[in-house]
């Protein structure tokens, strides 16, 4: 029977751009209405008030302008702003908003990723105090940032979150903070006034913000550690909001290097405080706060570059079709004319390339934004249990949550045994425990938003760059459809603010060789080729192999030790630990996306719009998971082989005793015993010493045959993705696109 | 004046002006290529017609918007996700085939039947909007073939303007030619009122209004009757309306030069 993966040509292709109601499946949100609603209101801002004001030259500058600080009233109008709060708060969307504000991002980044920062970093403001903040806190400052009702009389405020500091502080160490809280006054029986002392750079939002959350040091014996301190402008004492910084990118956020130096209440501390023998100790250190800030902001930043991405491709096509009309030598009605640049096979591949790309970052990213809905619920949940034993944070979290690890892993391994064999009395207590399913999620959360954050946007800057080159010259002008220029060079800004790429890869070195993750990992090695029986097309199986290669690697480098005798996976030698990682988010994306094109498949009948056309759409997305699988299996490979192979040192002809090596009267004696030898020793030294003209005699694999059988099933995994890639290609020449684009540029 | 309205509003659903619109021949008559699985949108003109019915239930307190579409079912809930959030309204679904290949008179007739089942209609205080031609295929029809099904009579097309008197009664401005507008006095209602542009301007989106809007909304589309329509209408040939662009670049013309040349170009086609 033919299968998808022997098709020279598939007999339907994909029809239109995916709409919404492909994405509403693919994404996971095809039941959650209000999450739809957000994601038009946000649309409409998006391709109406801020792709109007790209298109004015609104990017222009590095100043505030009135024109910018219109799109604030766009965002609280369209429901944005109140997007982070809960109902009560005076927001409209309950329980955990990660997904949503994952859309909202997406729809802004779509048009300009600014903006999107924009209206994100009043959340990042507000994130330390929804996070970790008192009831008080929380109540006063979400009330004042809903935006003024109808009747109200009042201004809304605005946050900026204030971490990074002027060079040589805090960058990629942001455990290390220059800025300092001390004790102002202290009456007996009063509250401590304390006195903060923050220069800030990059800080977002700050040319309007009306207050701060800022992380300090102590620079007071009266004070323990670090906190975070909400700052307001009229607090007494100095709120300069800096001047603006002069980015190149980003331009419709606000970015200044603000100073403080302000007296506050202490129970401006986040989260609180409490006062033992003299000594106000915060509940929570500012490490601990941007901790859960960060973990869930971040995903929403790699999904930015995500919609760049997929924003491509509908002018990437009109502009490759259009390539040649208007020409009067062009006649309508010519391949020439209908097809333009598409009649070439590297631009329509390339092409391919970077759809393939968008969907899976796309994919990966909402995955990580589900995940984190999922986890919210079960953090609290685990908070409270933990409370409820008696175990307080920090530390003693830590070590409590280190023993539900092995009960994680047992519950996995229990989990995938034959019901017959299996203790169902312990699967069971397993399964309703709160930690083990806090664990087992957290576990994946650690890895996936640092991914996430590197993969979409590291690699997302680099395929941006592709777009831009199928634009010819036209890409790097402002006049370029889609503004495809700006998203290049914006994407660079995400793959560095909220932690730059380093930061993700020593979070990811810590976090992808956790028990917990690592026995997920395998199961979804077995599951993969489930995928692949049912579904051959989609290169699951080439993904699967591909995984195993990395296990096997990420294994062999945790005991292995290189030439001279060090250890090789080692948080400081981060030449192994990094490319490791970056591996890996090719695996995870590869497989996300495939996870999604299953769901389509699934429930894409249900839905009569998406009905219509499934057959097409699935083949072009089974290709492209195929195109995107084959690249991710190739980039692993490389690096895998570089790692295990890269450390240790090449055989040398000065070795002692020519290791390895033929000598010429061997090899002629032994000729006679193994008629033929001689004919495929490659390494052989005459007795005069001489040798064949090469670095060295050939490197050998002792103690590593598995991986190079691995390498070897690797690549032949990939058989059949290059036409995968034709068939993809000859889909983009076919797909119905609109007249024009729905937004100016 | 009179307290509050019930204002109907029908509406269909056209394919995204911006898409690539391709007539085809289907199975059932002409379509569009995959009109399907194109964007939708709310037929503009009844687009006007909803925003003004929702601006003028603000004016009157206690006055209540219905929308009454017939549209395909999930092309529908997907259009509602945005004008959900424009105006609190209360939709009435109908799910059958939209476009325009439809007959107006059994599209008329399914709208009318659908009207007739809302609970609590007072005709003292009904105003029947929609647009006085659509965005689909125009044929300007409708309305008036919906009105005569609920007998009202006091019928006016091409609205730009709807005020409401101190005594209650309805003053309103029809286009006519020449760019003027004929204004009529209706004493009170029921009235049908098809609306041209209007004056209003697209309401922006408002989640809070989204979210209490869905509340009824996805129920209604979940119970929406399916409506077939007999196919009593056939097209001889279906084709969209010709394109053309001859730019060229002129200084200094004056505006009596610049029409006649319009003028003589029109004349022409």
């Amino acid at each position: 029977m033919a299968t998808t993966t022997s098709l020279k040509r598939p007999s339907e292709f994909i029809s239109t751009l995916p709409g919404d109601d492909v994405r509403h499946i693919m994404w996971r949100f095809a039941d959650r209405m209000d999450l739809q609603m957000v994601l038009q209101s946000a649309r409409a801002v998006a391709r109406g008030a801020v792709a109007r004001l790209v298109a004015n030259g609104g990017r222009n500058t590095h100043d505030w302008t009135a024109q910018k600080n219109e799109l604030l009233a766009e965002f609280d109008a369209s429901g944005i702003t109140s997007l982070f709060m809960t109902p009560e708060q005076g927001g409209y969307i309950e329980g955990p908003k990660n997904l949503a504000l994952a859309l909202v991002a997406y729809e802004l980044a779509w048009v300009d990723a600014g903006a999107a920062t924009g209206s994100l970093a009043g959340f990042l403001a507000l994130g330390p105090i929804h996070e970790r903040g008192t009831d008080e806190q929380r109540s006063y400052y979400m009330s004042r940032c809903i935006p003024a009702q109808p009747g109200e009389d009042r201004v809304t405020w605005r946050g900026a979150f204030c971490l990074t500091e002027p060079i040589p502080y805090v960058g990629v160490e942001t455990g290390l903070l220059n800025g300092k809280v001390r004790v102002a006054e202290w009456e007996d029986g009063k509250e401590p006034i304390i006195e903060v002392d923050k220069r800030g750079r990059f800080i977002t939002n700050m040319g309007f913000a009306n207050f701060v959350t800022a992380a300090v040091d102590s620079g007071d014996p009266r004070i323990k550690g670090s906190c975070m301190v909400i700052l307001e402008e009229t607090d007494p004492g100095i709120y300069d909001r800096g001047t603006p910084t002069r980015k190149l990118v980003h331009q419709l956020s606000s970015t200044c290097d603000p100073i403080f130096k302000l007296q506050v209440p202490a129970s401006r501390i986040i989260g609180g405080y409490t006062v033992k023998d003299g000594v106000i100790i915060p509940t929570y250190s500012h490490g601990e706060i941007i901790e859960a800030v960060f973990r869930r902001t971040r995903v929403t930043v790699g999904i930015m570059t995500s919609a760049k991405l997929l924003s491509a491709i509908e002018p990437l096509i009109r502009y490759q079709r259009d390539r040649f009309r208007g020409s009067g030598a062009v006649q309508p009605g010519s391949p020439r004319y209908e097809l333009g640049l598409q009649q070439k096979q590297d631009a329509i591949h390339r092409l391919v390339g970077v759809w393939a790309t968008g969907e899976a970052s796309a994919s990966l990213g909402f995955t990580a934004a589900r995940m984190f809905d999922d986890l919210d619920p079960l953090e609290k949940e685990k908070d409270r249990v933990l409370a409820a034993r008696g175990v307080g944070g920090g530390t003693a979290a830590f070590k409590a949550l280190r023993k539900v690890q092995k009960d994680a892993v047992e519950y996995l391994k229990l989990s995938r045994e034959r019901e017959s064999r299996r203790d169902a009395a312990r699967l069971a207590a397993l399964e309703a425990d709160p930690l083990v399913k806090f664990s087992l999620l957290d576990a994946l959360a650690n890895v996936f938003c640092p991914a996430c954050k590197l993969w979409n946007t590291g690699h997302g800057a680099n395929t941006m760059r592709e777009a831009v080159s199928l634009m010819g010259g036209y890409g790097i002008t402002e006049d370029c459809p889609g503004f495809l220029g700006h998203k290049w060079m914006d994407a660079q800004l995400e793959a560095t603010y909220e932690g730059p790429e380093a930061v993700q890869r020593r979070q990811l070195s810590v976090t992808m060789v956790n028990e917990v993750f690592l026995a997920q990992y395998r199961i979804w090695i077995s599951e993969l080729r489930d995928i692949a029986a049912r579904k051959p097309g989609t290169g699951a199986c080439a993904l699967a192999t591909a995984m195993q290669m990395w296990l096997w690697t990420a294994e062999h480098l945790q005991v292995s030790k290189d030439a001279d005798g060090d250890v090789l996976y080692h948080s400081n030698r981060q030449g192994v630990t990094f490319p490791l990682a970056d591996a890996l988010c090719w695996l995870l994306a590869a497989r996300s996306f495939i996870l999604d094109v299953l769901e389509l498949e699934a429930k894409g009948p249900e839905n009569p719009v998406v009905a219509e056309g499934l057959p097409g759409t699935m083949q072009f997305f089974t290709d492209l998971c195929h195109v995107q699988t084959a690249r991710a299996a190739g980039e692993v490979g490389r690096i895998c082989a570089e790692l295990v192979f890269g450390y240790n040192r090449h055989p040398a002809w000065d070795d002692p005793d020519y290791k390895g090596c033929y000598r010429t009267d061997e090899l002629i004696s032994l000729e006679s015993l193994i008629p033929g030898l001689a004919s495929v020793a490659v390494d052989v030294v005459d007795a005069d010493g001489s040798h064949p003209t090469k670095a060295g005699p050939c490197a050998g694999a002792a103690g590593l045959d598995q991986f190079t059988k691995l390498r070897t099933k690797l690549d032949s995994c990939m058989t059949g993705s290059a036409l995968a890639k034709e068939r993809a290609a000859e889909a983009v020449t076919k797909i119905m696109i609109p007249a024009a684009l729905d937004y100016p540029a | 004046m009179a307290n509050s309205y019930q204002v109907v509003v029908c509406g269909g659903i056209v394919p995204d002006p911006l898409q690539t619109l391709e007539p085809v021949a289907g199975p059932a008559g002409p379509a569009l290529k995959n009109e399907m699985m194109l964007p939708a949108v709310l037929d503009p003109w009844a687009g006007h017609a909803l925003y003004e019915a929702a601006a003028l239930a603000r004016k009157f307190p206690g006055s209540k918007v219905y929308l009454v579409s017939l549209a395909p079912k999930a092309k529908l809930q997907q259009v509602m996700m945005t004008i959900a959030q424009r105006v609190p309204l209360e939709l009435v679904a109908l799910d059958g085939p939209g476009g325009g290949f439809t007959d107006s008179a059994e599209t008329a007739a399914a709208l009318a039947g659908a009207i007739q089942g809302i609970a609590g209609l007072d005709r003292s205080k009904l105003l029947l909007f929609g647009g006085w031609e659509s965005a689909s295929r125009g044929a300007g029809s409708t309305m008036q073939m919906v009105a005569e099904r609920l007998g009202i009579v006091d019928q006016f097309q091409g609205v730009d303007e709807l005020q409401i008197g101190e005594d209650g009664s309805l003053r309103i401005l029809e286009r006519v030619e020449g760019g003027q507008h004929q204004v009529s006095v209706c004493d009170a209602p029921p009235a049908l009122l098809g609306w041209a542009t209007g004056n209003l301007g697209e309401p922006a989106n408002n989640a809070q209004v989204g979210m209490q809007n869905m509340r009824t909304i996805m129920p209604s589309l979940q119970k929406a009757k399916p409506t077939q329509l007999k196919s009593g209408i056939a097209f001889a040939s279906v084709a969209l309306p010709k394109l053309q662009r001859e730019t060229r670049i002129v200084k200094d013309a004056s505006v009596d030069e610049i029409a006649k040349e319009i003028a003589d170009w029109a004349a022409a086609e």
